[in-house]
């Protein structure tokens, strides 16, 4: 007690206010923006760790022809061409999904009917064009 | 970011500052949003990168050690390649760090995530760079 009465709290001054908190995604209904949200940030993380496929690549084809033909061995396997297969496909996810956050950091694209279709043009672009890029590639590397 | 600026820590209720006032201006991060813009950067960057970076692989596909070697190493590829690493580590650091940041809430669990989110950026890209520039030199 103070002389003037009770003493504010000192936590008073600057305690947090307990606000209601923005309830979480179990609370929604599924909508498609919100599972190709998720599909971009997962495809994010699986390139992060894919780089270091790539960056043993490379620094095999800089070792020399042993080190590469067990690159060579691994990405020819199946286990190595499912992989190198769903790495083709997070890439291409990632980028299209990219490019739709692009035009809406733009501003285009929000209403209800363009934001939908651009998910599905994602979506549907995303493995289009892997099935297209390894047709590609089986004609031209003959699938070795 | 920091541990002194982080949300709710103790220490911070003696403080005479307004959780406002402290993420005001640079805000909590005390970087404002220059991640965000570098990520936007990065990302126009690998979207145009991508379209030779494709079709380099496809070149290669098929090829020995010496015939992808003298193709990684001639300077046009190996300066688009170089691009893509660079741009492509600097991307996933930014990305990866957004994640951490909204999954982790142990502060010193996450500052060690982030360095090491940095670490492993950092050594991806140079090993990448390492390569390239050791197939451009002929060693």
């Amino acid at each position: 007690m103070g002389p003037f009465g009770p003493q504010p709290s000192k936590r008073h001054m600057t305690a947090r206010i307990d606000r209601p908190l923005s309830p979480h995604l179990q609370t929604y209904r599924w909508t498609l923006t919100m599972v190709l949200s998720i599909i971009n940030r997962v495809t994010g993380v699986v390139l992060y760790f894919g780089t270091l496929l790539l960056a043993w690549w490379l620094i095999a084809a800089s070792s020399g022809p042993g080190a590469y033909a067990s690159v060579q061995a691994f990405t020819g396997s199946f286990i190595g061409r499912i992989i190198v297969f769903g790495y083709t496909w997070a890439l291409l996810q990632h980028l299209l999904g990219g490019i739709r956050h692009f035009m809406w950091d733009l501003g285009y694209g929000f209403k209800p009917t363009e934001r939908e279709a651009l998910s599905w043009v994602a979506l549907i672009g995303g493995i289009s064009l892997t099935v297209l890029l390894w047709i590609a590639a089986y004609a031209i590397g003959g699938g070795r | 970011m920091s541990i002194d600026e982080s949300h709710g820590s103790p220490r911070k209720s003696s403080s005479m500052r307004t959780p406002l006032g402290r993420v005001r201006n640079l805000g909590a991060s005390g970087s404002g949003t220059s991640e965000f813009w570098h990520q936007r950067i990065t990302g126009v960057a690998l979207t145009l990168l991508i379209v030779p970076v494709i079709a380099v692989v496809m070149m290669l596909l098929g090829r020995n050690q010496a015939g992808a070697t003298q193709i990684l190493g001639s300077p046009l590829v190996a300066i688009v390649m170089l691009l893509f690493i660079i741009s492509s580590a600097w991307h996933m650091k930014i990305g990866m760090q957004v994640v951490i940041e909204d999954y982790m809430h142990n502060e010193k669990l996450k500052l060690v995530a982030i360095m090491a989110n940095g670490f492993f950026s950092a050594a991806v890209a140079l090993a990448s760079v390492y390569a390239i520039l050791k197939m451009s030199s002929g060693v």
